[in-house]
């Protein structure tokens, strides 16, 4: 059991070590970077401000409430930024290349390899900002915060992040048909962007559809209610079904794939 | 006795085929848009029936003309590829199933393709194959001196890799497929556009490596001189199917029905005493380069050195550099 954290530590060391030192090695980029990190943040919190500059209110969420939402889509997105888009955008560039046989012969799960591989950097700013922004809303929230609601919305982050990687790494298996397929995870993306203001903000049948087909409700806006202890125990329940089931089909998906994998031609 | 012969087979291959479903399209925007709508696909037989064995230690050209199954072979023995049909066994394993122990005794180099990280030096590359591998730092480093002796690579490893010639570049990506000490090698065009000097230090490297560690080396290249100075034996395959498994030197009669004979006179003779003989490659009134057929070889011999004031005569097989170029040039088998 030892050996094997070890293993896994050790070599999720060298990964992100390496994938870091990649970063840094263009230090002109390093400074846009940063620069396009601040903009990014400024931006949402302004936009947000603008919202309730009258006191009023979106989809019968409150300010602070709202600051909930964006915190855990502002942290989502550091996460994104961090392992997701580095690592899963480029499962298709392996397939096209030809360079996914190197992961397939090392003996690790190559699904770890092409989820954990790099690490940015360029996501931690968002993802402490992220925190911040949650403790600072929930300091502020008119309910009593409880530690269970902390708990049970620390276990729906989870969920959520186990969702929006599932369903991006599913997307990007099919690139082993496909091929190019950078357009479709692109999609994705823009889709986490409508989980930035709470899901009772839109009409009644975006909701249901980002509710039960495109589950963007169980990224930020169900993990927001729970902090505030205002969801109820089926949207629990759902969320961890829903990750526990993506999670499973990412997997076997995956495998499933693997035998239909031709290679680039040499 | 038929226990200990599958023993010592390290790679054994039966009946094995693979057949791919690929897209055809006319050129033109009519039949773009009709291929976008409704792709027509057909069946390609890229390897067909292909059976061999090569046992522990061999060194193993796996050659053939641009397409004739080749890496898709190879890539079957790795485990990258499932077969369509037919059984394939490395190291006791079966290579689809692509299981831990499988994967720490087998590597696979691409001459076209880096697993090195472009951006930083080879030694970090090197550490995260380490980690993978499962091998301590201390043997990793270790291991990558001695490695590193064999393929005269030093300051090397600390400069990025964007910053190597090709021929640095590939000497560091053997050492990264090899630094888990696999006992069973599959190479694909390892000396792909090396200059002559770095195609030499390579091939060394693997005769070196070879002794060294009893490895099983399957190698595919383009470049005659890699097969001539590496392996006794050739696999030759065209169009998917093996045409000849066998010693190098027995290859060459296949290939060529004729014998390169050159003959050096006493006195000059005309050019047209000797065409009777065979094909004239090289005339020069006292020296003479010419093809004959191998079953009238003797015959044609006897007859020059009634006639003629021979000074000198050579017979040998035409260089099987020049047989294989043909047949690649010209992707046909006979």
């Amino acid at each position: 059991m030892y050996r094997t954290i070890h293993y896994y530590l050790n070599t999720l060391y060298w990964f992100w070590y390496t994938g870091f030192s990649s970063e840094l090695e263009y230090r002109l980029n390093v400074y846009v970077e940063i620069f396009a990190v601040i903009g990014n943040l400024t931006g949402s919190l302004f936009v947000l401000s603008m919202f309730y500059s009258n006191g009023s209110t979106l989809g019968g969420w409150t300010f602070n409430n709202s600051l909930t939402v964006l915190s855990i889509y502002t942290f989502l997105e550091g996460l994104t930024t961090c392992f997701l888009h580095p690592n899963l955008s480029r499962i298709v560039r392996h397939v096209q290349h030809g360079t996914l046989d190197y992961i397939l012969l090392k003996p690790i799960q190559s699904q770890l390899w092409l989820s954990l591989r790099i690490f940015s950097p360029w996501g931690i700013p968002s993802i402490l900002v992220g925190i911040a922004l949650l403790i600072y809303s929930l300091s502020r929230s008119a309910s009593l915060i409880s530690y269970m609601s902390i708990f049970l919305g620390i276990i729906m982050l989870l969920s959520s992040i186990v969702i929006l990687y599932s369903l991006w790494f599913i997307l990007a298996t099919t690139s082993i048909w496909f091929v190019k397929v950078w357009n479709a995870t692109e999609v994705l993306r823009s889709l986490l962007v409508a989980g930035r203001y709470p899901i009772s903000a839109y009409p009644s049948m975006l909701r249901a559809v980002f509710t039960f087909l495109l589950p963007i409700a169980f990224l930020t806006s169900v993990p927001s209610e729970v902090f505030i202890g205002q969801s109820s125990s089926f949207y629990v329940f759902l969320s961890i079904l829903f990750g526990c089931i993506f999670l499973l089909i990412s997997i076997f998906f995956w495998r499933y794939a693997l035998r239909f994998y031709t290679s680039a031609s040499s | 006795m038929s226990t200990e012969k599958v023993s010592m087979n390290i790679i054994s291959v039966d009946e094995l085929c693979k057949s791919y479903r690929v897209s055809v399209k006319k050129p033109g925007i009519a039949a773009t848009l009709s291929n976008f709508l409704n792709r027509q696909l057909h069946v390609v037989e890229a390897v067909k029936r292909v059976s061999f064995n090569i046992d522990q230690g061999e060194i193993v050209g796996f050659i053939g003309p641009n397409g004739a199954g080749k890496t898709t072979t190879l890539k079957m023995l790795c485990g990258l590829v499932h077969p369509t049909s037919g059984e394939v066994s490395v190291s006791g394993h079966r290579p689809k199933e692509r299981n831990r122990d499988f994967l720490q005794e087998i590597t696979l180099v691409m001459g076209q393709k880096q697993q090195l990280i472009w951006d930083l030096p080879p030694l970090d590359s090197f550490f995260v194959n380490a980690a993978v591998y499962g091998l301590t730092k201390c043997e990793a480093k270790n291991r990558i001196d001695e490695l590193a002796a064999m393929l005269d690579l030093d300051k090397e490893l600390t400069r990025p890799v964007r910053k190597l010639s090709l021929g640095q570049r590939m000497k560091a990506e053997l050492l990264a497929a090899l630094l888990h000490r696999p006992s069973v090698l599959f190479l694909d065009e390892p000396t792909l556009g090396l200059d002559v000097n770095a195609q030499s230090r390579v091939r060394k490297f693997l005769r070196q490596y070879n002794k060294r560690y009893g490895a099983t080396i399957l190698l595919t290249s383009h470049y005659m001189g890699d097969i001539t100075s590496l392996c006794s034996r050739v696999l030759l395959i065209n169009e998917g199917s093996l045409f000849y498994d066998g010693p190098l030197e027995e290859l060459t009669g296949k290939l060529s029905p004729y014998r390169s004979v050159r003959i050096e006179l006493k006195e000059p003779h005309q050019k047209s005493s000797f065409m009777q003989y065979g094909i004239l490659e090289e005339f020069d009134e006292r020296l003479v380069r010419m093809l004959i057929p191998r079953d009238e070889l003797t015959a044609a011999i006897t007859s020059i050195l009634n006639s003629f004031p021979v000074k000198d005569l050579e017979i040998c097989d035409p260089p099987i550099e020049e047989l294989i170029g043909n047949l690649f040039q010209s992707g046909i088998v006979p």
